[in-house]
């Protein structure tokens, strides 16, 4: 087992090294930050002064060398733009992006459990074929879109929700969080709605699957038989048996809803960190987007990381495989 | 399936003599009636793509025609000069059927040389990667295992961010990004069908190991690639759409779909529907017709569900 997990975290950070050599090298050939942010009446000597400044004028592999020692210590850069060192701007932006993503992935459960357990039990039914019908257009919908359309619909015409932002935030642990508060909860709907949309049709598939596997199973059967109520074979033994498979993907998924709210936040100006990289980006903010990616990146071997470990303690084949290959 | 046929021959026996593999596979596509819709769907948009510059109403880029004037009409609306704009017109005046039209080239044309770069490459590598097994195999199969732990938009996001704007650029973030379902895909069903008597009798022949890779073996794993192909084209039409909606896609001079349902993003809090909502609706027909074909060739060729 231990060896099993070793390996596994040396293969994450050879990943973690191998992106950022990738990152850092890609993106410092993108663009170039003197023209847009030296004033341009500057003379000779004041361009040169804050070309010195950044480290702009050191040979690239250089700049990546102080550019690792630097991440080790925790330091990415300062912005261009804010002029705040890129780490810190982006960890303050990781609890909206987290709430968001969190909040996403308990609406899918709370909404897609429920039909796609429905719609397992009566396959042939009407509701059922439209449960599943509007599965598919749940995975076909362009995420942008469909939040576009919501805004278009729930806050302009109809003006139940504010269309963007983040609204009150009240804090918890020293953290800002709008769920806390009826304003932010508000604001907080819609984003998490668009964003839920595809894991809602992924888990109503889920557990429409699994439901149809499970009422043939011989417990059912015998549940049955023993007399119990229809509520209690379905909620206890049917369920039970349903949430594995359900509970495993999901958490497979969780990084791609943090991907995805790249989309979302940008949709409904949610201030996260999906929003800061795509501004970033289109500022040509370069320690900010390095400094993302490296996040992103090291946020999702953990993610891996955590699922890889706990397949192996789940099933002994996963790491018995790895062993001999 | 002999059983059926068995019986069928009896009662008339030209009709299997008539019977080519590919006219069995069209009856059985053409069994399921929204199956046929969809490609039906598929059909006319493909037709649209291509001939655009026929069947537009206008050119949406000829400066000539395009008048801020006609800009922001309301659908079924119409201009000045007489012309009717049925899907209403954006804010600089163009047709917003035309730019659907033109739109629709872009984002198929974008999608599908992706997926078709993309399938040749994955697929060749899985060939490999089952032909040879061993260490090869080994290392292959980790990079692929690495690249699908990330979400497809994020690897896209990152290649974008690294490789900057344009129709070239954006094709190969893409390949990039979907090889590996190709490659993944091959390999499981060439290991299938490697131990197989055919490939052992080409080996005995002497053939090249490129013949025996394309000639026999690529042929015989070809059903489940044309599904997660159709599959494929879909996601990279839906992919292309959200990177140019965020910015970091096709340049403004390539306005794809997505750009399109950008453009409208700024209009619709005046309650300027129409400008983002059509090319939407374009787009996602396009992908739901794409993926209900896709479903269809699933059923069909996966042998385990055949009657």
């Amino acid at each position: 087992m231990s060896v099993f997990i070793i390996r596994r975290l040396m293969q994450s950070v050879l990943v973690v090294w191998i992106m950022s050599l990738l990152v850092f090298v890609g993106v410092n050939i993108v663009g170039d930050p003197v023209d847009m942010l030296v004033n341009p009446e500057a003379d000779q000597a004041e361009i040169e002064r804050f070309i010195k400044d950044l480290g702009l004028d050191r040979p690239l592999h250089e700049q990546y060398w102080y550019f690792l020692l630097n991440a080790l210590k925790g330091d990415l850069g300062n912005s261009f733009i804010f002029n705040q060192p890129a780490l810190k701007l982006i960890v303050q932006r990781i609890p909206a992006t987290f709430e968001l993503a969190i909040v996403a992935l308990l609406m899918a459960i709370i909404v897609g459990i429920p039909l796609g357990v429905y719609a397992g039990l009566k396959p042939d039914g009407k509701i059922s074929k439209t449960i599943m019908a509007t599965s598919i257009l749940g995975f076909s919908l362009p995420t942008f879109w469909v939040g576009m359309m919501m805004i278009m619909v729930f806050a302009v015409m109809l003006g139940w929700s504010p269309s963007y932002g983040r609204g009150e935030t009240a804090s918890l642990f020293g953290i800002e969080f709008s769920f806390l508060t009826w304003n932010g909860l508000r604001h907080l709907f819609l984003p998490a709605l668009n964003l839920s949309l595809f894991k809602m049709s992924l888990v109503i598939r889920l557990a429409r699957a699994g439901t149809r596997e499970v009422v043939h199973q011989d417990y059912i059967k015998f549940a049955r038989a023993k007399g119990l109520s229809q509520n209690r074979i379905i909620f206890v033994h049917l369920m039970k048996n349903i949430m594995i498979p359900v509970v495993t993907v999901l958490g497979l998924e969780f990084g791609g809803l943090i991907a995805f709210s790249v989309v979302t936040e940008t949709v409904f100006s949610w201030p996260g960190m999906g929003k800061l990289i795509i501004d970033a980006l289109n500022n040509l903010d370069r320690p900010v987007v390095v400094a993302y990616l490296m996040i992103i990146v090291v946020i999702f071997v953990v993610i891996n990381l955590v699922v890889d470990v706990l397949y192996s303690i789940l099933d002994p084949r996963v790491r018995l495989q790895d062993l001999k290959g | 399936m002999s059983e059926i046929q068995q019986t069928t021959r009896d009662v008339n026996p030209d009709i299997l003599l008539v019977e080519t593999p590919f006219q069995r596979f069209m009856a059985d596509f053409l069994e399921d009636r929204v199956a046929v819709v969809s490609l039906g769907v598929l059909i006319g948009i493909i037709f649209i793509a291509l001939f655009a510059p026929l069947i537009s109403p206008m050119d949406p880029y000829d400066l000539a025609k395009v008048t801020i004037l006609n800009g922001k009409l309301p659908p079924g609306s119409q201009s000045m000069d007489g012309v009717t704009y049925w899907l209403g017109t954006d804010g600089a005046g163009r047709g917003l059927l035309s730019s659907i039209f033109y739109g629709l080239r872009i984002s198929l044309g974008v999608g599908v040389a992706s997926a078709v770069v993309a399938l040749c490459i994955g697929a060749s590598i899985g060939l490999v990667a089952a032909y040879y097994g061993g260490r090869t195999d080994t290392i292959i199969m980790r990079i692929v295992d690495i690249q699908l732990s990330f979400p497809a938009i994020l690897v896209a996001l990152v290649l974008l961010a690294v490789l900057g704007k344009g129709i070239d650029k954006i094709i190969i973030a893409l390949v990039i990004v979907q090889w590996a379902y190709y490659a993944r895909t091959v390999r499981a069903s060439a290991l299938v069908e490697r131990n197989k008597e055919y490939v052992e009798a080409a080996t005995c022949l002497a053939l090249g190991d490129r013949r025996i890779l394309f000639r026999h073996l690529l042929p015989n794993c070809m059903p489940p690639l044309i599904v997660v192909g159709t599959v494929q084209t879909a996601h990279a039409i839906s992919l292309e759409a959200t990177l140019s909606f965020l910015g970091v896609g096709l340049p403004i001079t390539e306005p794809s779909l997505g750009l399109l349902i950008a453009n409208g993003f700024e209009y619709m809090l005046s309650e300027k529907y129409w400008i983002s909502f059509f090319p939407g609706v374009a787009l996602l027909i396009t992908i739901v017709s794409i993926n209900l074909v896709g479903d269809q060739l699933r059923d069909i060729l996966n042998p385990r569900l055949q009657k």
